[in-house]
């Protein structure tokens, strides 16, 4: 395992940031939050992510997809951090696409992996019922009726729910055990009410009463659907746990240039040592974050065996730097920090957002206690 | 060879070699060898471990062979230490001229000075001890006053070092001396090599809140050390100073990660935990999962700055993050060691050996964030370097 990029990653990572920065920037995300977009991201934009090839990344070559793995994605949700520049990525081509990569049949794959790929849908997945992430709390049930299923249950808060075409959920089957059913949002019985949140995201909470599905709506491709589910949650898991990284290290480096330009007293106010060690622990902090989401995301790749501790460890830990190198940018900006024109604070928000989702740093750490048997 | 050749026969060599009694934990500091002219062996097993391993040149494996090393690649070293972790070989030989004056001879020293003093580093035969600090120059090292002057080929040392580990024990000290007295501050001083023998040194321990003294007060009264013995040149003891710095604290923070100490066994042995095995105060248990994540954090970033300096990135100024946040990550592991083990961590003497050493060990690491740079220098040194934060 190597802690540093190869030569085509280096090349995503560059070409990511070139083409982020230019076409999806913090002002574009604005723009979507001020037009009040109904879905909450540009549809121009996912449409060339899929162009580019990001839609596939998880996808393999078979069904249309690069096939890069999850430390790519990882990457390219780094970048989009930076950037604040919001899309279906991580529902859609991170935590569906594994899901149908894992569990789906033949059919299912073929069916939804090549418009993953094309960027024509946009799919939720939906796991919690409840205000902090637990997916051992699962109430909805998938039990079987003739060749079919019934669904019924609430889900809240699922990511990018409000523009879904479909949403994949966590359900539980007639024994009690988990199950995955890909359901149509547009089906009789689903209702969806969209949420908007304070990172200015669209997700939706789902409601579905006694929908009537097919049999071939159950993803049970998977000899062990519970093995299945974690592994797609601890892909979602470093994922956006890399997200909150790429949040960290932006906020980090507008704060760094602010304090070093800003002065008081007739100095910058970098030249105060009060502020001074403040950010070489802060940087410190941001170090150990990217090691450990490094780590995370290349054993995905290379030894999924040994991924959940570092899935729990490394979104735990992104979770808390990125909310930490968050609100010291606010405090280090001082008065301005707070102010809307000023980015820092929308940041701020996406490192609470994107830290609750999939598990915070409390939920990681009680995992990785778990994980190590104490 | 290939590495997995090598991994392989290192493994079968290993497996041959390594005495049953090195396969366990040391018991505590006393426990560790050190070698040096009037060392004593705890054991045969530890002895024999020295022995084979120094034969092989495997207690500095990856030194050239002709100064006693084993002449092995970075990965063929890493995969040694692999090796030994996954038995849980103990390491044969902890020495201050492993980890410090031999990467600055092999850098600084000239060859007659690597002849003759790397072998025996190598073979645990002489201990070495730093002099760096003195009263008065903590922080502010630049600022040390001892001083050697020139008489014939032979400097006259004059002058006062605190905080010697373990000077009490040494052979012999490397010492910073200010040779030229009108110099500006960085450039005046001399890296001089020092038999602890020749008359006019003398030591004295200062005893610690842990109860025990690895630090010394080291004095020289006209003490004589001939010119030879100065490494590298003249005026250029700064320089190495600095380079063995960033050694001292690599090993500073290799302490940090030691798998020796462990709170989750600390309650098992206090009888704190529930019936499935868990930490049974809920709180305790979160503060010890979150000490995991820094410490698995920690770890790779351990091996990600290893992985950058082989592609020739340079450690440079990480090594003062990595010398900050392991300090740092080591108190607390003791803090919560202690908190774990409750009131039988408090006990500071009793019938067994290691008795007492808990809170001794605890106490010890609230030197970690001090010796070798405090932490707040190691921040200084952050914000300048690497973040290049204006000065005041």
């Amino acid at each position: 395992m190597s802690f540093v990029l190869n030569d085509e990653e280096q090349m995503l990572r560059d070409s990511a940031r070139s083409f982020l920065s230019e076409t999806a920037p913090v002002t574009a995300f604005r723009k979507l939050r001020d037009e009040n977009n109904p879905d909450g991201f540009s549809r121009d934009l996912w449409s060339s992510m899929a162009e580019m090839g990001w839609t596939g990344i998880l996808v393999e070559e078979d069904h249309g997809g690069a096939d890069f793995g999850v430390f790519a994605a990882g990457l390219l949700l780094q970048e989009m951090g930076r950037t604040l520049t919001p899309s279906p990525f991580l529902s859609t081509a991170v935590l569906a696409a594994t899901a149908l990569r894992v569990a789906g049949s033949d059919a299912q794959k073929a069916k939804w992996l090549p418009k993953i790929v094309s960027g024509e849908t946009v799919i939720g997945f939906a796991v919690d019922e409840r205000a902090r992430h637990n997916p051992d709390s699962i109430n909805t049930t998938a039990k079987k009726q003739g060749n079919g299923l019934v669904l019924n249950g609430t889900k809240r808060f699922v990511a990018n729910g409000a523009a879904a075409d479909a949403v994949i959920v966590v359900a539980r089957n007639e024994d009690g055990a988990p199950c995955l059913v890909l359901v149509d949002c547009n089906q009789k019985g689903v209702t969806r009410k969209a949420r908007r949140t304070v990172d200015s995201h669209l997700p939706a909470d789902f409601t579905f009463e006694d929908v009537a599905l097919d049999g071939d709506a159950l993803l049970d491709g998977a000899d062990n659907t519970e093995g299945a589910l974690k592994h797609i949650l601890d892909v979602g898991r470093a994922c956006v746990a890399a997200e909150s990284l790429g949040v960290a290290e932006q906020a980090f480096d507008v704060t760094i240039d602010y304090i070093k330009e800003r002065e008081q007293f007739g100095v910058p106010i970098a030249s105060f040592q009060g502020l001074q060690h403040r950010a070489a622990h802060l940087l410190s902090e941001i170090e150990m974050a990217r090691s450990i989401v490094m780590k995370a995301l290349r054993t995905l790749d290379e030894t999924p065996s040994q991924a959940p501790i570092w899935a729990a460890a490394a979104k735990a830990k992104a979770t808390a730097v990125s909310r930490l190198a968050t609100s010291e940018g606010i405090q280090m900006f001082g008065g301005v920090g707070m102010t809307d024109e000023y980015d820092i604070g929308l940041y701020y928000k996406r490192a609470q957002a994107a830290g609750e989702f999939l598990g915070d740093d409390a939920w990681g750490a009680g995992q990785v206690a778990k994980l190590s048997g104490y | 060879m290939s590495l997995e050749t090598f991994r392989k026969e290192t493994r079968d060599w290993l497996e041959a070699n390594c005495p049953p009694g090195m396969r366990v934990p040391a018991k505590g500091e006393a426990d560790i060898c050190w070698g040096g002219r009037n060392w004593t062996f705890a054991s045969d097993d530890q002895r024999i471990w020295l022995e084979r391993m120094a034969e092989r040149g495997w207690t500095v494996p990856t030194w050239p062979k002709e100064y006693g090393g084993g002449g092995l690649t970075k990965e063929e070293g890493f995969v040694l230490k692999e090796e030994m972790k996954a038995m849980k070989a103990r390491s044969p030989l902890d020495s201050f001229g492993i980890w410090m004056l031999g990467p600055a001879l092999l850098k600084y020293g000239s060859e007659e000075q690597k002849r003759e003093h790397l072998p025996k580093i190598a073979r645990g035969e002489i201990r070495w001890c730093q002099g760096y600090s003195e009263p008065g120059a903590g922080s502010d090292l630049a600022s040390l006053r001892t001083k050697g002057v020139l008489d014939g080929d032979e400097y006259v040392i004059n002058g006062q070092k605190v905080w010697t580990s373990y000077a009490d024990k040494s052979d012999w000290i490397f010492a910073l001396v200010r040779t030229e007295a009108d110099a500006p501050k960085h450039l005046g001083i001399s890296f001089i090599l020092i038999d602890m023998d020749t008359p006019g040194v003398s030591t004295k321990p200062i005893k610690l809140i842990s109860g025990k003294s690895p630090f010394c007060e080291t004095f020289f009264d006209d003490a004589r050390a001939p010119v030879s013995n100065v490494v590298g040149k003249p005026g250029q003891g700064w320089d190495i100073a600095k380079y063995l710095l960033s050694h001292e604290r690599a090993g500073i923070v290799s302490d940090a990660v030691s798998g020796g100490l462990n709170p989750v066994g600390a309650a098992h042995l206090a009888g704190e935990v529930d019936e499935k095995g868990r930490i049974a105060d809920p709180i305790l248990r979160g503060d010890v999962a979150r000490l995991t994540i820094d410490a698995l954090a920690f770890e790779a970033t351990l091996r990600r700055v290893k992985d950058e300096a082989d592609k020739g990135e340079g450690v440079g100024a990480k090594a003062s993050i990595l010398k900050y946040v392991g300090t740092e990550l080591n108190k607390r592991r003791h803090e919560l060691n202690m908190s774990a083990l409750g009131s039988d961590g408090l006990l500071w003497e009793g019938e067994k050996e290691e008795d007492g050493e808990a809170a001794r060990s605890w106490l010890r690491s609230r030197a970690n964030s001090i010796e070798g740079g405090t932490s707040e220098i190691q921040l200084n040194i952050v914000a300048k370097r690497v973040l290049e934060l204006p000065g005041t």
